[in-house]
């Protein structure tokens, strides 16, 4: 066969090449959504694809060095706003400290158990978006910090009104961030109006989460404000997650169909701020604690 | 004979067929300089409408090579195109290696009756290949669970036969035959 010319040999036809690599995807497929045996594809991949994603920035990062030019012409308005921000700020944290040794000390005097830390001081580091994807199927945005930065899978990321999202995989310069409106992510949280706590999921469209589960009767009203509840552990108590816009109560349903907005600007600013949150959970050395504790969840 | 007699001739013209340019056999640089240049107009970051409505510079650039010289685009360059595009989107791996591999199989298929065209023919077959190749995707992301998404995901489909034309016609400027002096 070696003496058949370069220009009829053409290997397998077309549907054979079709069939073999709609195989191979659908085993990539089957194994980034089920078994994840080799991270390190994602990653190799990611850094190939790097530098074109570099170039791709170019012109938004030309336009934003020009806009902080003209910018820098504002920098005396915009730093005596911020003189009094600060000062306004300021004032309102000091009322939190009072109030917060105020919270201790009732605290000690009701007897309570000291078990939940209320620690503000959670490492914080900015970070800018760099870009949404462009297929609808995924809410993840990508964040330009990464491995090089400390940056670790599981910390969560706010911006200044509320939670946006978790960080999922993390790149050596870059990190994604599962936004709290995908269709796989729950958040813990309470009605602040009430403290019933629950849990919120993404619906997988922009700008909507829902309280699945919630039954009929439950007092939760339209406007009511949604806090993070510091349970599970990952994300700490007391962020704003969403506020419900609409209930819905089918008679022929166990469970009311309740949509949320989400507070922060899940798809709107450039500038997010990770947390690095330490939880204090119990130590699951303890044997007696260790039967009665919940494995903390991470998505 | 009779096949003949059904093709509407004058929607065909043979002197126009023979008369184009051959187009010289492209450069592997030069098919992948397109292919990342595709990648970067795919990855530049945009605005939720725009984004839905930009097309994909990288299924075009894929489905020019592959009707104009397979020889230059096998399967195997578009399933590693299709998973940059996946890492860049942080969707599952294989979805648009698998599109993309569709693709150059339907321009396979149709490549011959393809050529036959000129550009601005070609347009809406071509917008047609994308709808298909779209259509996977949703079906891909349904089957993983997805929400069908907005319409608005298949305009990209007909802004990308809209900008066919051009990106085929700028793709082959290296390839034409230079004016040869010689001839009379």
């Amino acid at each position: 066969m070696d003496s058949t010319p370069q220009f009829f040999r053409h290997g397998p036809g077309p549907f054979a090449r079709l069939g073999f690599f709609i195989l191979l995807s659908c085993l990539l497929m089957a194994e980034d959504l089920r078994f994840k045996v080799f991270p390190e594809f994602r990653q190799t991949i990611a850094i190939m694809i790097y530098p074109l994603q570099k170039a791709a920035l170019f012109p938004s990062a030309t336009n934003a060095i020009i806009k902080q030019l003209i910018g820098n012409f504002h920098l005396l308005e915009e730093n005596a706003y911020l003189r009094e921000r600060y000062l306004r700020d300021s004032e309102k944290l000091l009322r939190l400290r009072a109030l917060e040794s105020e919270n201790k000390h009732l605290r000690k005097l009701l007897g309570a158990v000291n078990t939940i830390e209320t620690k503000t001081t959670a490492k914080a580091v900015m970070a800018e978006i760099l870009y949404t994807p462009r297929d609808p199927f995924s809410h993840k945005i990508t964040l330009n910090k990464g491995n090089l930065h400390n940056i670790q899978a599981g910390q969560i990321v706010i911006d200044n009104k509320g939670i946006i999202g978790q960080i999922t995989q993390v790149y050596p310069l870059t990190a994604e961030v599962t936004l709290i409106t995908d269709k796989d992510h729950s958040v813990p949280i309470q009605i602040v109006r009430n403290n019933i706590r629950t849990v919120i999921s993404g619906t997988g469209k922009n700008n909507e989460i829902e309280l699945r589960y919630l039954s009929v009767n439950t007092d939760i009203r339209e406007g009511d404000l949604l806090a993070t509840s510091g349970i599970g552990g990952v994300y700490p108590r007391g962020l704003p997650v969403a506020t419900v816009s609409e209930i819905k109560r089918h008679p022929a349903d166990n469970f009311a169909q309740i949509t949320g907005i989400p507070i922060a600007g899940v798809d709107r600013n450039r500038q997010v701020l990770i947390l690095s949150f330490s939880a204090t959970l119990p130590d699951p050395s303890e044997k007696l604690i260790k039967e009665s504790s919940v494995e903390p969840k991470n998505n | 004979m009779l096949s003949l007699k059904i093709i509407d001739e004058s929607k065909l013209h043979p002197h126009k067929y023979f008369s184009r340019d051959m187009l010289a056999p492209a450069k592997l640089w030069y098919v992948l300089l397109s292919l990342a240049l595709a990648l970067i107009l795919n990855f530049i970051p945009s605005q939720s409408f725009s984004l839905s409505a930009r097309p994909d510079f990288a299924a075009l650039v894929i489905l020019f090579w592959s009707i104009n010289q397979p020889q230059r685009m096998g399967m195997s360059i578009a399933f590693c195109i299709g998973l940059m595009m996946d890492v860049h989107n942080a969707g599952i791996l294989g979805h648009h290696a698998l599109a993309y591999c569709a693709i150059v199989y339907i321009a396979s298929v149709f490549r011959r009756r393809l050529r036959i065209f000129d550009l601005m023919q070609q347009a809406p077959q071509v917008g047609l290949i994308l709808l298909i190749m779209q259509g996977l995707l949703v079906l891909i992301a349904l089957l993983n669970g997805s929400n069908l998404p907005d319409w608005t995901f298949f305009l990209a489909s007909l802004t990308g036969a809209i900008v066919w034309p051009l990106i085929a016609f700028i793709l082959s400027i290296p390839l034409r035959p230079r004016p040869d002096s010689e001839t009379i």
